[in-house]
């Protein structure tokens, strides 16, 4: 049995990371399911306390919280790290409660259980599953975690209020040390884990009043696997070794919904290294000693694909496709209000756009990695879990053992963005597809080559949108829009519960008609068929509906002849945190003062609410020929308390720099099915001379419970660097990636 | 063939396909984990080493075309300029996911040892080959310039 996590902070210099990985492994061999390496090497405990010796060897195991006789706090996690940095703010919020002191905090992953772990965000929907994602981590543990740290601090009073034979009123809890000023009695948290443990678990417990959090809101609170990714010892699933394990890659079909016909293995199997190839729902699995024999076997593998069911449409087709759709009469409505039609033609000033968003991929930095130990009667899986839940269920559809025997063990993962969460679980179930057509006799890793991620779909869909806007003498808005684009979830286990009358939330939502106060508005959707696969991808559908919304709106402006900001302002009395944020916003770019205009320089500003969070976005851009300069980024955010601010402006400095990959540069195409890019020098990402020199990053004060931060940055900045560059240059840029170039003989 | 190199300081000894890229030699054989796996085709830096002090890709280096030279990964890395950088990563929060950061890491830290006080365009041509996908590029560019100026050491008097 192997540690599940293994939280290899290493604070204590020389301990977890002078082991080799053998070492390391044989030690979490020996710990056994439940304790992590942070517990039992020695030197890993926290500095300061000297707890150790007289105190009772137990440790206050609690579902959130473990306490142990060494002194540190450890953190369950129930949600994956992907650099959103849920292992600092999980654990300041226990943190808070607990009163405990920063550097006694520890973090490990949660196994895979539901009810237990479930995202309570996503209950009242009725999906009750282990996962991470619409940036709920922070919102949906809040309470929660709350109450593990309150309960955990209660239990710790008790216990001392115990054995000094004082009153629990007067027992204090300050910075990790438990006191009674009277007696002149302290102890560590370490010291009295043992006897807490023994203590009733209280049925209620106080919250602290917000007023006085101490951690929470702490402008720095260091991540607490810092350390650990900037010394090479943070552990991925692509880093798991385990005794006699292979490694696998996949030979998948070339174009989507293509199937393996036959395949000739004789050339692959000569490869030294390779130990087996097995065919598996998802293609043909080359399995090898090491990557390179099994990457080379795959290139010497011979497959013959049923191509029948493919899709076999380039984007360009498609996109001609879908402009028909928008311009068409049917379709499905979203929202309506007032008479967009009727009031359309009374308008003063008129605006229409068509705009083309591309597929994009995710391309996270670790490719897709699972390892899989399949035995008789268990199923273990390492990865970069997402969505453990149904995770786990695939797992037991393909092994036939019931989801219980499933064992997730979820490490850290090297991105994801969305790509791995997928509802059919696709590189977990292919990892155990692989373990079971391989008979279990070795564990198997499975890694995707780079190529296999960016021509492997599951991109943020190929999207069309069509808007017609207008403003009438009375400064009444009428707003028709036509969004053609593939519903994500159509088709998933999340189909019965998500899809509302027919409509995909995950297609449509954040809106015009939601966002701001319209008179008349009349939004609707065109669902087409197409067989490229696709995801949610940072921020969902606000990747485009933000977009299109926050351009017109702007371009809607301009023909007024108002500011920018002051027209928002108008259509925003119903939403108060959009108007904080972009007051914000505005006040620190300087909106109020007049912009340089000259050398090719623009301003342009956006501001879109997704997943709770209000964000606005003031860009400067310089325009240099063709090419697009973004200089300065001031973001504004809005996601109630900020629980680890330091995170949050992390958070929107990378949500900026995903945005802007994709306002840039990103572009995934297709020719007749097939995906044109194959790896970074085709599927261009934003690099560090790409990203603004100045990204700043301010937050709105509040006093509301945590809203997400991991994906509300990205859709307001590619509208507010399209904003700029139309106040530049007077180019519309209405299809991603900007090109410059062609906008402007578009508009010729 | 048995392929002999200097990795972390230490000698070792290899028994693979002298094609098989260094970082795979590293990973697989070595079981360094610290090197990253993100394009095998130079374009993203995550697999950065130091060969000879040299920053290079290690997913598209034979491990043959190393034999006999001295190759540091992120573990063994060791130098003031390394040790600035690294300390000004935790220092500034800089990871995210934190798979790229050896890569950013080795090569910021080959950058320092060879110019130590890079203006910002010496950080962008020695740090465009790397990728984030996280996007910690303003944290990265200010680690970098916190590392040069912890790196600034006072002349002595009369020098």
């Amino acid at each position: 049995m192997y540690a599940r996590y293994i939280e290899e902070a290493g604070r204590a210099p020389g301990s977890a990371s002078s082991l080799t990985r053998r070492q390391f492994l044989e030690l979490t061999t020996l710990a056994g399911s439940g304790l992590t390496l942070g517990v039992l090497l020695p030197g890993c405990g926290s500095a300061g306390s000297g707890a150790g010796t007289a105190a009772p060897a137990a440790p206050l195991e609690m579902p959130f919280v473990r306490i142990a006789p060494d002194n540190t706090v450890t953190v369950i996690s129930k949600h994956l790290e992907a650099g959103q940095g849920v292992w600092t703010g999980l654990p300041a919020i226990v943190a808070e409660e607990l009163d405990a002191s920063w550097e006694q905090m520890r973090v490990e992953s949660a196994p895979a259980k539901v009810p237990l772990y479930q995202n309570n965000a996503f209950v009242p929907l009725g999906v009750h599953a282990q996962f991470t994602g619409g940036s709920t981590a922070i919102a949906n543990s809040w309470e929660q975690l709350r109450q593990a740290g309150a309960t955990a601090r209660a239990m710790l009073v008790a216990a001392a209020a115990q054995q000094w034979g004082v009153p629990a009123a007067e027992v204090t809890v300050s910075d990790g040390v438990v006191a009674h000023a009277g007696s002149k009695h302290k102890a560590s948290f370490g010291e009295l884990a043992g006897s807490a443990a023994k203590q009733p678990v209280p049925a209620k417990v106080t919250l602290k009043d917000p007023a006085s959090f101490k951690l929470i809101g702490r402008e720095k609170l260091p991540r607490l696997d810092a350390r650990a990714k900037s010394t090479g010892a943070q552990q991925y699933a692509i880093d798991v070794r385990l005794p006699g394990m292979m490694t696998a890659v996949v030979a998948r079909p070339p174009r989507f919904g293509g199937k393996v016909k036959s395949f000739d293995a004789t050339k692959a199997k000569a490869v030294a290294g390779v130990v087996d190839v097995v065919q598996i729902p998802r293609g043909v699995a080359v399995v090898g000693h090491d990557m390179w024999s099994a990457k080379k076997g795959r290139e010497a593998l011979e497959v013959t694909w049923d191509e029948s069911g493919a899709e076999k449409r380039g984007t360009t087709q498609l996109m001609k496709e879908y402009r028909a759709l928008a311009r068409g009469k049917e379709a499905l409505a979203v929202a309506q209000a007032g008479d967009a039609d009727g009031a359309l033609p009374h308008a003063v000033h008129r605006v229409a756009g068509e705009f083309e968003f591309p597929y994009l991929a995710h391309a996270t930095m670790e490719p897709l990695t699972a390892v899989c130990v399949l035995g008789p009667d268990k199923c273990e899986i390492w990865a970069g879990c997402q969505m453990q839940t149904p995770d786990q269920y695939a797992a037991a559809a393909i092994t036939g053992l019931k989801p219980e025997q499933v064992f997730i063990y979820t490490l850290a993962a090297g991105g994801t963005f969305g790509r791995r969460a997928t509802p059919d679980s696709d590189f977990v179930s292919e990892v155990t597809s692989i373990a079971k057509a391989t008979g279990g006799k070795y564990p198997v890793r499975l890694i995707w080559t780079r190529e296999d991620d960016i021509t492997g779909g599951r991109y943020r869909p190929l999207n069309f949108h069509r808007i017609e806007a207008g403003i009438d003498k009375d400064g009444k808005v009428a707003w028709r829009q036509r969004i053609v684009g593939q519903s994500i979830i159509k088709g998933t286990a999340f189909e019965p519960v998500l899809m509302k009358n027919g409509i995909d939330g995950t297609a449509v939502d954040g809106n015009a008609a939601k966002e701001y106060d319209l008179d008349h508005v009349h939004v609707s959707w065109n669902m087409p068929k197409v067989g490229v696969p696709v995801l949610w991808w940072r921020s969902v559908e606000n990747t485009h509906t933000a977009y299109s919304k926050e351009v017109i709106i702007d371009e809607l402006a301009q023909a007024a002849g108002e500011d920018p900001v002051a027209f928002r302002l108008k259509f925003l009395g119903k939403h108060p945190r959009h108007v904080g944020a972009l007051k914000l916003a505005a006040e620190k770019a300087g909106w109020d003062r007049p912009f340089p205009k000259d050398k090719g320089r623009g301003r342009g500003v956006a501001v879109h609410e997704s997943f709770g969070t209000v964000v606005a976005q003031v860009a400067e851009v310089t325009v240099s020929g063709d090419k697009i300069t973004v200089d300065r980024v001031v973001c504004a955010v809005d996601c109630g308390i900020a629980v680890t601010p330091d995170v949050v402006k992390a958070q929107m400095q990378s949500a900026i720099g995903y945005g802007l990959s994709a306002a840039l540069m990103g572009k995934i195409t297709l020719t007749d099915g097939h995906v044109d890019q194959t790896n970074f020098h085709q599927y261009q990402v934003l690099r560090l001379q790409d990203m603004p020199r100045v990204v700043e990053v301010h937050i709105v004060p509040s006093t509301n419970p945590p809203s997400g931060v991991g994906e509300p940055g990205t859709p307001p900045i590619a509208p507010a660097v399209a904003n700029a560059v139309r106040a530049a240059t007077g180019i519309r840029l209405h299809t991603l990636p900007f090109d410059l170039a062609a906008a402007r003989r578009a508009s010729a | 063939m048995s392929i002999k190199l200097t990795v972390n300081g230490e000698s070792r000894e290899l028994d693979v396909d002298p094609e098989m890229p260094l970082l795979w030699a590293i990973r697989d054989h070595l079981e360094l984990a610290g090197t990253k796996f993100g394009c095998g085709m130079a374009l993203c830096g995550a697999c950065t080493v130091h060969i000879d002090g040299q920053p290079t890709r290690s997913c598209i280096t034979p491990v043959a075309a190393v034999a006999g030279k001295s190759i540091t990964t992120i573990e063994g890395l060791a130098t003031a300029a390394g040790k600035a950088v690294q300390q000004a990563w935790i220092a500034l929060d800089v990871p995210q996911c934190g798979y790229c950061q050896s890569g950013q890491i080795m090569s910021a830290a080959a950058l320092l040892g060879a110019n130590p006080q890079p203006s910002d365009a010496d950080i962008d041509a020695a740090m465009s080959g790397n990728i984030c996908r996280c996007g910690t590029y303003v944290r990265i560019r200010a680690a970098v310039h916190q590392a040069a100026a912890g790196l600034v050491t006072p002349k002595p008097a009369g020098s």
